[in-house]
């Protein structure tokens, strides 16, 4: 490597993506796929996986695909009283198969700043750390961060500039979130595959899940939540987008495996601790009515009138093969041990499903 | 037909060098030394916004004297370098001394193949994982490599002020008197720098993941007046007590050399 030193009157200035142009390395898809960035090696051929996030009509699985990309899914934002949350579901599909079960998918972009992403995970996460670097980048350059809408407006850049792939079915759809300092105020920002942006009054979710998170928050929102109200909506909301979307991840009791959640505030990015959220989860199916899920479909529901306490096998497969919360309760257990105390951390998971 | 004048090899470099060390010596000069928890860098410097020091990369810093404009233009090429480095392999995989090799190969080269040499002596730092691994670059306008160890001046006198640090060195110092003795050494025993005339910046191994922090006037100030309390508290300690002399030496004010990482007044507050 040499040191990059640019001629006056073509320094690419505080723009790290525009350094990177200049050194011959195209970040998102471009014109050359063979160049450096990581992200790219899944560039070839039309992918296989259901487009996630923005897109209108999903692409349906297509078995002549050369090879199943990884998607994310589910994400949100909720402005509350000290400023903004995020959440982010951990599990990555490929296809119909769970591809990885502890993604994260909600990222520190600098210190008052967060972005979430859904859709192609390749490409996903290589334009989280390229925004990550652009920040940092022209932070050191300049000697001062860039505004929270500069920062958005950034983020949009590089959403446009992955449109050839985006166009290939490898799409990319952040959800951004920061603290803006100047007006001392959370903002949250929505993109479309097009590098379109949008501002958002007071919450967002994208994402597969998206419509149905998005239902949720809009029920349960109220100006100047508290952190435990809002940290509770998001994950109720995550806890029904995973309910109604078989690629969205609910919470893992067994491998101890919960959505991320952080808060942006005055004191910048910080993660809600994963105790934290899981007490927000049990306080959330605590909650749950019994009208979710208590009534099954047939049969079985004459035999409850005379016992209701006595737990019912019959709507538990189709209730799981939707909810991913089955990770933790129905898969491995025999039909017929329903019955048993369940071990400590999944009471409230037992009781939401034989109330 | 007019022939061009010849002149020696030795005559031109030795030209350029007297140019370049001419112009530098004439900037305000910029000291760097090892402390307790990594390294601190105080230059003399009147403005608040165009900085002599600054940050390169999580644990790597850069300070410059001379020109402003051609060392800027070298530390923004250094950030751009550490980016893409951090960016191609990983952000472990950037360190300050290849990145001083750099700088010393192009200025090198600028002051063999240019008409004019850069003004510019510039060092890279960067804070080690534990005391004693903390890494400072001092490297010259003709690309000149020096490795220091402790301490290390550059710009106007940096002899003297080189000389007049290293005797007051202490290793494993703390902030407060690694900052005190480097502006008695900065200003001489002439004259009196005031905090709006300082620009102090730590690499500080407990900082995070990026280390650089800049240390503002109000700071400054403080840690300055911490310092010259301890000192008098000292000598005080010195005159009255007579009796216990042996108990007394180690006072409460005076740093034992030995206890460096944790003891000490003011810890560095969180910016």
């Amino acid at each position: 490597m040499t040191l990059p030193i640019f001629p006056p009157g073509q320094d690419p200035g505080p723009n790290f993506h525009e350094v990177l142009r200049r050194l011959g390395l195209t970040p998102f898809g471009g014109s050359d796929p063979g160049t450096g960035a990581a992200g790219n090696r899944a560039m070839a051929g039309v992918p296989g996986a259901p487009g996630a996030g923005g897109l209108g009509t999903p692409r349906s699985h297509d078995d002549t695909a050369p090879f199943l990309v990884r998607h994310g899914t589910t994400i949100c934002a909720v402005r509350y009283s000290e400023g903004v949350l995020m959440a982010g579901d951990r599990r990555a599909t490929a296809g119909s198969a769970i591809a990885h079960r502890t993604m994260e998918k909600v990222h520190p972009a600098d210190t008052h700043s967060g972005v979430a992403i859904a859709g192609a995970a390749g490409p996903a996460l290589e334009m989280v750390r390229i925004f990550q670097l652009q920040l940092e980048h022209y932070e050191k350059v300049e000697g001062q961060a860039l505004s929270l809408e500069g920062k958005a407006n950034q983020l949009s850049q590089m959403v446009r500039a992955n449109l050839p792939m985006a166009m290939q079915g490898f799409v990319v759809v952040p959800l951004f979130a920061g603290y803006d300092l100047r007006r001392a105020k959370g903002r949250i920002f929505t993109y479309d595959p097009t590098g379109g942006r949008y501002e958002e009054t007071d919450y967002h979710a994208d994402g597969s899940g998206g419509r149905d998170a998005r239902t949720t928050i809009k029920l349960g929102f109220r100006e100047n939540m508290s952190r435990s109200d809002g940290v509770e909506l998001c994950v109720r909301a995550l806890w029904q987008a995973a309910d109604e979307d078989s690629a969205t991840g609910g919470p893992d009791a067994v491998r101890g495996i919960y959505p991320t959640v952080a808060t942006i505030t005055a004191r910048g990015f910080e993660r809600v601790p994963e105790s934290e959220v899981a007490e927000a989860f049990d306080r959330v199916i605590a909650n749950l009515s019994a009208a979710e899920f208590a009534a099954p479909p047939s049969g079985p529901t004459d035999a409850r009138a005379g016992a209701s306490t006595t737990p019912t096998p019959g709507p538990v497969p189709g209730l799981h093969s939707g909810s991913n919360a089955s990770t933790s309760t129905g898969q491995g257990r025999p039909p017929g041990d329903q019955g048993a105390a369940p071990p400590s951390g999944l009471g409230s998971l037992q009781k939401g499903f034989w109330p | 037909m007019t022939m061009p004048f010849y002149v020696a090899p030795e005559q031109f470099m030795k030209d350029k060098a007297d140019f370049a060390r001419k112009n530098i010596g004439r900037g305000r000069p910029l000291v760097a030394t090892v402390y307790a928890d990594g390294v601190l860098i105080c230059a003399e410097n009147s403005s608040r916004l165009l900085h002599k020091v600054s940050e390169i990369y999580d644990r790597i810093a850069f300070a410059g004297v001379g020109r402003y404009n051609e060392f800027d233009q070298l530390r923004r090429s250094g950030v751009q370098h550490a980016d893409i480095k951090g960016y191609q392999f990983s952000r472990e995989d950037v360190d300050a001394r290849s990145l001083a090799n750099l700088y010393a190969q192009y200025m090198g080269n600028v002051f063999t193949h240019e008409v004019k040499p850069l003004e510019v002596e510039i060092l890279v730092a960067e804070v080690g994982a534990r005391p004693g691994e903390d890494e400072m670059f001092h490297i010259l306008y003709d690309g000149t490599v020096v490795d220091e160890q402790r301490v290390s001046a550059l710009g106007g006198e940096a002899e003297a002020i080189t000389g007049r640090l290293a005797a007051a060195y202490q290793p494993g110092w703390t902030l407060a008197d690694a900052l005190a003795a480097s502006v008695r050494a900065l200003a001489g025993s002439d004259r009196q720098l005031s905090p709006n005339e300082l620009e102090v910046a730590v690499l500080d191994r407990s900082n995070g993941r990026r280390a650089f922090r800049r240390i503002l006037e109000a700071e400054v100030s403080e840690l300055l007046a911490a310092e010259r309390r301890a000192r008098e508290e000292a000598a005080q300690g010195e005159e009255v007590i007579v009796e216990p002399v042996v108990e007394q030496e180690p006072g409460p004010g005076t740093e034992a050399p030995g206890s460096d990482t944790t003891g000490g007044e003011e810890p560095p507050s969180p910016a």
